[in-house]
């Protein structure tokens, strides 16, 4: 009998093994699936956050929605994956994940040593700081003794270490596994400053007990280039990734949006024509049909809608576009053409 | 010294006893109790009063805390903030009463909870069946505990369309669901191995004894952390490419091969207590070993080691919490991400999440010591004769 | 078969089909399991072998020499993040993990102890009290008793700027707690090198003691003798020094700074969580281990001792100790493991522990999660594997010696 419980405890093991065949193909893998595995952040403001229903929104998460919309032309066939700092690269190596969007710093040593790709940038971010206003603090070069909270195995970590460094202060380091302990850590008074990406910390803020008592100190003190990333080897995939951040920001160049995609379908203007798909044969070769950014923008709006949805003057953070305007705006966000 | 027949000759013999009188107030009641086992010397007063002012130092601030300052209706942190409410606030209940469905089923979507509750029911049916000595066809009930409960529970939880269960994905299920499924798992996965790991370790084949044991001191020397770090980052790469398993599955392997370890040697405990002259009184009968086992050995080894198997049930059920680092929402980590809700940002909230945790484990792991201790002595009273 | 060469051959056994012989079959099996382990481990590291280079993972321990670049609060050897590797991380992680878990092993032994004797006192309210501590305490998972030591007594604890202050010139606030700081000059040595004369010719006194009593009968004051010779050299040492020149031990107190207290030797609050946590969760432990150990002196044993006119302390230390600490050291060995073993949830409260340091940033770091893994585990399980080594030599040499 025990070998029958053995066998039956094995079999129901195997039964949970979700066979997610990725055979040869990422998007043969999503398509076999019928849905996109999408490694999100488990909470960050206006990047990546469940509601009590289980629905997420967020800049991140909309991009993979865009992905869904693009592949399957349905923004629901999507499982979000809830990743910590810590676990999110072995989800994505191991093939749990299809993508990772979770405002993930592209830097050498992950392109090359960690075996994944970071396709394109979906925002431009910098390390920054948070104190208690209490502290009469203006400035991060006054931060000299301080302690401060930070997550760990992010670039954030060394950035720090870099920071205080360069400017031969010394500080004390307290660093957790997950965001949620970080800034907890912080609220309470355990740190007197909070470091993370600029834009966590206005999201983090909004968390705080009072937050208005927080301010975020001038100083940016390092490039985050936060990007969605890929498994490494898998190029039509990565191509996917890749043009449909660059769909969204033409679309916006182009003045396509949501609500005027379908009128614009019937547009002259060769660019607009190229990018839906009335012409050209562009989608197929990403392997999809040619209409998919027209989906894309139908479904989840071009860049600038999903910033300001998101992060920008739409939502609860106020971030400034910036360095994320588009490159005729004055930003870093450049769409190379469509044809 | 012996009375003799002289006696007789006495004129006088008392025909009635005396009435007893009572006993010296020192003696007996509650007076004398308190000087004999509290005031029997001056060490020993000291002691009570020491016993005594910890006492004095404890009680009163946590009844406090818990109950009298306690605030137990409330929508919002408001009710649990003391510069809003004018008064010392002790512990916000109702923090707990708003987020209590989240404790239990976490994300788990609320039109399929009532699958939850089922498995709740499944669950206690099986325990309830397994522990209870005098209960009507345990050997069903071991049927039902290993086999029918496993498939079924997954069922309902995971859900199977072709039954009208929505797929439920294992991301969404949380809190105290959580906790019971992964020490439930840890239980009825590590029992079964665990009997077959001390079998080995006491077999005669020498290598078959050198792989039990290798097996269950790798396992017995880590830290269970580190078990779940494993599990967690090396399984997926131990399996081919285009396998990966599931989020939850990862730690439940982690659990049940740790647990399987620790009950090895429980069970060995048990077969060792074992006289040699039953094994080969079954021998002789011509039982084969494994029927010799089944029929003989093991009935009797199980029943000796049932207390050791629930004290390390327990032990499970409280190292269930450490899934919670590697990221899996059981019971703790609810709580842990409730509290950072600002909606309920109030100074109490934190302690009060912890308090009711462990209020949680507290009964539950008690009241199984309990139940191991009454086994053992049930035990014993057959042995006594 | 090798008892009887020189006998004729009996009558031969049947000859039994090797199908049903059970040795044939003992190996049969045997080669089975051993294959099917070494095919399951073999396609195990095939397929990580495969998954890692597809995913273009370096591997091997040559990471261990690159240069860290994060910084650890708390480390007990010189460790910067621009000039320290990965190896050192390491070490820094291995020996937070050795402090706590030696801290908290002396603290849980002490505090065990008092518990465990107070459960068997005759006063009926300290035996319940203790009673009630060992049952809560046992019945809550560590991991929530730490987090409540951090979270909650933290966030209750004052503000950097308005530390508590307590006698001593002790401060606790939410950054810790801050100890006055003994700074050693150069010629300090001495005085541990005096406790270490002191240590041994107490032995040597007690070695002899004990010799002259088995010869004469004669009993020394080995304790009074030996107490002398550990506190006194190094106190005599101290004070010569002082006399010749600087006081060789000066104390750093602390004092308010811009954000925090300075000087002194603070202790961050992760690793008094830690050293509180472990301490009060295994002294529960202990604290059983304890009890049970002196119920399983028999009474007879006490009773015949004073029959023999030993007096109640003499009964203790020379014939209930030594025999209830047969029972007891076993099981009080694997409570100090479990403590160590334990130590590693520092993970959930930010105390650098090896765990934390090498198994979390390393790991996220390097991506190594094969290497860095296997190392971690190794480290405990040396340490577990040496200790039941240790215990078994010393189970050899107290065990009842029986005819």
């Amino acid at each position: 009998m025990k070998t029958i419980v053995a066998a039956l405890t094995l079999a129901l093991g195997a039964s949970v093994l979700s066979g997610a065949a990725q055979a040869q193909s990422t998007l043969a893998g999503i398509k076999q699936k019928g849905f996109l595995t999408c490694g999100s952040n488990p909470g960050l403001a206006g990047f990546g956050v469940p509601d009590a229903q289980g629905r997420w929104t967020g800049l991140d998460v909309d991009f993979c929605k865009a992905l869904a919309a693009a592949i399957f032309n349905d923004t629901s066939k999507i499982r979000f994956i809830p990743l910590s700092a810590k676990d999110r690269f072995t989800a994505l190596q191991s093939g749990e994940v299809d993508v990772l969007s979770r405002n993930t710093t592209w830097s050498m040593s992950r392109d090359t040593s960690l075996g994944l790709d970071f396709p394109a940038v979906n925002f431009y971010d910098g390390q920054g700081f948070m104190v208690k206003k209490k502290l009469g603090v203006t400035s991060a070069k006054q931060l000299d003794g301080a302690s401060v909270c930070t997550q760990q195995g992010t670039t954030t970590e060394l950035n720090l270490a870099d920071y205080f460094r360069a400017n031969k202060m010394k500080y004390e380091v307290v660093a957790f596994a997950t965001a949620d302990e970080t800034f907890k850590a912080y609220d309470s008074g355990r740190c007197d400053a909070f470091t993370t990406d600029a834009s966590g910390l206005y999201a983090e803020r909004l968390r705080a007990a009072n937050p208005d008592d927080n301010i975020v100190l001038p100083e940016i003190i390092s490039k985050e280039p936060l990007a969605p990333a890929v498994r490494h080897g898998d190029s039509q995939w990565a191509d996917i990734v890749r043009w449909t951040h660059f769909a969204m920001l033409n679309a916006e160049e182009a003045g396509v949006t949501q609500a005027n995609v379908d009128q614009m379908k019937g547009s002259d203007n060769p660019d607009v024509r190229r990018i839906l798909g009335t012409e050209g044969k562009f989608g197929e070769g990403l392997g999809l049909t040619n209409d998919w950014a027209y989906r894309v923008i139908k479904l989840v709006g071009n860049y600038g809608e999903v910033f300001e949805r998101n992060v920008g003057q739409g939502s609860p953070l106020k971030i400034q576009r910036g360095v994320n305007a588009l490159w005729s705006k004055g930003g870093l966000q450049y769409g190379p053409p469509i044809r | 010294m012996s009375a003799g027949p002289q006696a007789l000759s006495l004129s006088f013999i008392r025909r009635e006893t005396v009435p007893a009188a009572p006993p010296p107030v020192l003696v007996s009641g509650p007076l004398a109790w308190a000087r004999a086992n509290l005031f029997s010397g001056p060490g020993n007063t000291l002691l009570t009063l020491l016993a005594l002012a910890i006492l004095a130092l404890a009680v009163p601030p946590l009844a406090r805390f818990l109950v009298i300052d306690a605030v137990f209706t409330g929508a919002n942190r408001d009710a649990c903030r003391p510069d809003v409410v004018g008064h010392p606030v002790g512990a916000c209940w109702a923090f707990v009463a708003q987020k209590i469905n989240y404790f239990v089923y976490g994300s788990y979507p609320i039109e399929e909870r009532w699958r939850a509750n089922v498995f709740f029911g499944l669950a206690a049916v099986g325990i309830g069946w397994l522990l209870w000595l005098d209960a009507p066809r345990r050997g069903l009930g071991a049927l039902y505990v290993f086999v029918i409960f496993p498939l079924a529970g997954y069922a309902l939880l995971a859900g199977v369309p072709a039954l009208g269960l929505a797929k439920v994905p294992t991301a969404l299920w949380g809190g105290m669901l959580v906790t019971l499924v992964v020490s439930l798992v840890g239980i009825v996965a590590s029992l079964p191995l665990g009997i077959l790991l001390a079998l080995g370790r006491r077999s005669q084949l020498p290598l078959v004894r050198l792989v039990c044991v290798i097996f269950i001191e790798f396992w017995r020397g880590v830290p269970l952390i580190t078990v779940l770090f494993m599990a967690n980052v090396m399984l997926p790469l131990f399996l081919p490419g285009d396998v990966t398993v599931d989020r939850l599955m990862r730690p439940l392997v982690g659990i049940a091969l740790f647990s399987a370890a620790y009950m090895a040697e429980i069970v060995r405990g048990g077969l060792q207590a074992i006289p040699r002259g039953q094994t080969e009184g079954a021998a002789s009968l011509g039982l084969s070993y494994w029927q010799s086992m089944r029929l003989v050995v093991l009935p009797q080894a199980l029943r000796i080691v049932i207390p050791g198997i629930v004290n390390s049930f327990i032990a499970l059920f409280k190292d269930t919490t450490l899934v919670s680092i590697v990221g899996i929402f059981d019971f703790i980590r609810t709580i842990e991400s409730a509290r950072v809700d600002p909606n309920w940002a109030a100074p109490t909230v934190v302690t009060t999440g912890y308090a009711f945790a462990a209020l949680f484990y507290f009964v539950f792991c008690f009241g199984m010591s309990r139940y191991a201790l009454y086994v053992e002595r049930r035990l014993a009273a057959g042995q006594r004769r | 078969m090798s008892n009887s060469p020189s006998v004729a051959p009996p009558s031969r056994p049947p000859r039994v089909s090797p199908l049903y012989d059970p040795r044939v079959r003992g190996w049969a099996y045997q080669i089975l399991l051993v294959l099917a382990v070494g095919l399951l481990v073999w396609a195990a590291i095939d397929n990580a072998a495969e998954n890692l280079r597809n995913a273009r993972i370096a591997s091997g321990f040559g990471f261990l020499s690159n240069t860290a670049g994060f910084d650890v609060s708390q480390s007990l050897v010189p460790f910067a993040a621009a000039s320290s590797t990965y190896g050192q991380a390491f070490v820094v992680g291995l020996l937070n993990t050795l402090i706590v878990a030696a801290i908290g092993i002396v603290l849980a032994t002490l505090l065990g102890f008092l518990i465990g004797v107070a459960r068997l006192s005759p006063n009926w309210m300290l035996a319940k009290l203790a009673g009630v501590y060992v049952e809560v305490i046992r019945n809550i998972p560590l991991l929530l008793q730490l987090l409540f030591w951090y979270v909650a007594v933290l966030s209750a604890l004052p503000g950097a700027r308005e530390s508590l202050s307590l006698p001593g010139s002790v401060f606790l606030n939410q950054r810790g707690l801050y100890v006055p700081k003994p700074i050693l000059a150069a010629d300090a040595w001495a005085i541990p090198l005096a406790l270490g004369l002191g240590l041994a010719a107490a032995i040597a006194y007690r070695v002899r003691a004990r010799h002259r009593q088995a010869r004469t009968g004669r009993q020394a004051p080995v304790g009074l003798v030996g107490l002398a010779l550990v506190l006194g050299l190094p106190l005599a040492t101290w004070g010569v020094l002082a006399l010749v020149g600087a006081d060789p031990v000066t104390v750093e107190v602390p004092v308010k700074g811009t954000f925090n207290l300075r000087g002194g030797l603070q202790l961050y609050p992760e690793f008094v969580a830690l050293v509180l946590g472990l301490t009060l969760y295994t002294a529960a432990f202990i604290a059983e281990v304890v009890r049970a150990g002196i119920q399983a002196v028999s009474r007879g044993q006490t009773e015949a001792a004073r029959a023999l006119g030993l007096q109640p302390g003499p009964t203790l230390r020379l014939v209930v100790i030594p025999q209830a600490m047969r029972v007891i050291v076993p099981p009080l060995t694997s409570q100090y493991l479990n403590l160590t073993k334990n130590s590693s949830l520092a993970v959930a409260i930010g105390y650098p522990d090896l765990v934390q340091v090498f198994m979390g940033t390393v790991l996220n770091q390097t991506g190594q999660a094969v290497e860095v893994v296997a190392i971690t585990m190794a480290v405990y399980l040396s340490i577990s594997l040496v200790t039941a080594l240790v215990m078994n030599v010393y189970n050899r040499r107290v065990a009842l010696v029986e005819r």
